[in-house]
């Protein structure tokens, strides 16, 4: 049968967040990147351009990174979603995953903005492909806009974050410093 | 930029589709992937009353490789056809071009068919139907049809679709295999930034015999006019590669915008089909000779 929601009723929409099923009601129009924001609280996900284009909102469907602002709430029922809330350790002393830990070590953000895009497509693309070369590393983040590193320590966090995930804690720095992980 | 406020409809099955889409007639559009028609939305471009979210269908995506081709459902995202060997094999421009659409992230939701539904001339797929001469099936309660890609973009987003007709798969003609000849494909486009739509993208197919004289050479062109281009070169490219080059200069009828003017976007149209014809002509010259029998 065909479901049918009536514009501007807001109806319940669950989606499993980060491993946990939520439910919240809202309405057919209703961006996945709203819904997690306002209707779950989980204002972790940014959104930035709202049509597709800055990627700051990209989240994880079902393992692969999607702008979360063009998917409606409704469209994601039934499927798994990992917002950036999703990739920390929690049984590690820092709390923080491998790309966040290589992104703290790199320094590769300024504002934040843009980096909870930026970290579940590299969670993504390093899964992907464990052992990026740094033209690879550059293709992953091609669709993110950062207005303020100036994509350098980026490129170098997703380096250091492959290793960090293949259990070489051998610690990054930013680029041209001559730190342990920058290859010249 | 959030949507106009719309009903949505979740249909289970090709039949379910185009039942809701045979009732809400001109008022509904399919939502596929979204990946085009949400920030239409978002910038109220459109305020359509009924969306029909084609998601959750069964049965639509599919990816067929016979021995004419490969057939794609309408749910078949760009990523999963970008990643079947079979359908590169079968025609390698689906992944030399679909590795230009979009970024990773706008691949992995978006859907081939969508992009050919939405009839963009600056689509890299609108373009590669259209030199392939390949198609679409569209259905309806009315019945299924075929439409031939020459029949089916008329305009800059605009096809010959009626508004109640869902199109459930799209075909794309694999390489032609004729024994004493052989064939290369190649596709090349300028972008500011990878991922980004093209200032102009020219796909190419070309064909030798035995010897290697060139027999065909067609090239398909994006960017650069209302609807997908695409032009006979053989006669120009044996005459000389410049008379192919103004050939091409002459036939694509681009428009200035913010990105580049015209006169820029004619120019890389000659540019990049010197570039694609050479290298499609050198891969057919260098593909082992398929002899009869
Ligand atoms: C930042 C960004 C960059 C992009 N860059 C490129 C690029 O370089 N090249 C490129 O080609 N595309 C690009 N795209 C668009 C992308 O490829 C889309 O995925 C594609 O154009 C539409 O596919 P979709 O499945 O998302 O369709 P939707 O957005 O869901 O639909 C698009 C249109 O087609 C109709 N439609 C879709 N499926 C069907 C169907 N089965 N039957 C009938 N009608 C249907 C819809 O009603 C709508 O009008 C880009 C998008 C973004 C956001
Ligand atoms: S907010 Fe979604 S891509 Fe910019
Ligand atoms: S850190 Fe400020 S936009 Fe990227």
């Amino acid at each position: 049968m065909t479901e049918s929601r009536p514009a501007g009723r807001r109806l319940p929409v669950t989606v499993t967040v980060n491993g946990v099923a939520r439910t919240a009601d809202a309405e057919p129009r209703r961006t996945l990147s709203d819904f997690v924001r306002h209707d779950l609280g989980l204002t972790g996900t940014h959104v930035g351009c709202e049509h597709g284009v800055c990627g700051a909102c990209t989240v994880l469907i079902d393992g692969d990174p999607v702008r979360s602002c063009l998917v409606l709430a409704v469209s994601a029922q039934g499927h798994d979603v990992t917002t950036v809330e999703g990739l920390g350790q929690p049984d590690t002393v820092t709390e923080l995953g491998p790309v966040q830990r290589a992104f703290r070590d790199c320094h590769a953000l300024q504002c934040g903005f843009c980096t909870p895009g930026f970290l579940t497509t590299i969670t993504a693309g390093i899964a992907e492909n464990p052992t990026p070369t740094r033209d690879e590393a550059v293709d992953m983040i091609a669709g993110n806009l950062c207005r303020c590193t100036g994509y350098q320590n980026i490129v170098e966090a997703v380096l250091t974050a492959a290793r960090y995930a293949a259990g070489d804690d051998t610690p990054g720095g930013p680029a041209g410093h001559g730190a342990a992980g920058v290859e010249h | 930029m959030k949507p106009p406020p719309f009903t949505w409809h979740g249909p289970r099955s090709v039949d379910e589709a185009i039942a809701v889409l045979g009732e809400v007639g001109s008022e509904g559009k399919v939502l596929a992937g979204g990946q085009s028609l949400l920030p239409v939305l978002a910038m109220r471009l459109a305020a359509p009353a009924h969306l029909v979210d084609i998601n959750a269908v069964e049965g639509l995506d599919t990816i067929t490789v016979d021995a004419s081709g490969v057939t794609i459902g309408a749910l078949v995202r760009h990523t999963g056809l970008l990643r079947h060997p079979a359908a590169g094999n079968a025609q390698p421009l689906i992944p030399q071009a679909l590795s230009c659409v979009a970024h990773a992230t706008i691949r992995n939701r978006g859907t081939t068919v969508g992009s050919l539904a939405h009839a963009d001339p600056s689509g890299e797929m609108t373009s590669v139907l259209a030199l392939l001469g390949g198609s679409i099936t569209a259905q309806s309660t009315r019945g299924a049809r075929t439409i031939a890609a020459a029949d089916f973009f008329v305009g800059p987003l605009e096809s010959t679709l009626a508004p109640d007709e869902l199109v459930v798969s799209a075909h794309f003609p694999g390489t032609v295999r004729e024994p004493g000849t052989t064939s290369g494909t190649a596709f090349a486009e300028i972008a500011r930034r990878h991922g980004d739509y093209a200032l102009c993208g020219v796909a190419a197919i070309a064909r030798v015999d035995a010897g290697g004289a060139l027999l065909s050479l067609r090239c398909g062109y994006l960017s650069v006019s209302e609807v997908p281009l695409v032009l006979e070169l053989t006669d120009a490219w044996n005459d000389s590669e410049r008379a192919a080059v103004e050939l091409a200069r002459v036939g694509v009828d681009p428009s200035s915008d913010i990105h580049a003017t015209a006169e820029y976007r004619r120019s890389l149209a000659g540019v990049l089909t010197a570039r694609v014809a050479r290298t499609a002509i050198a891969k057919a010259r260098s593909v082992p000779e398929l002899r009869a029998g």
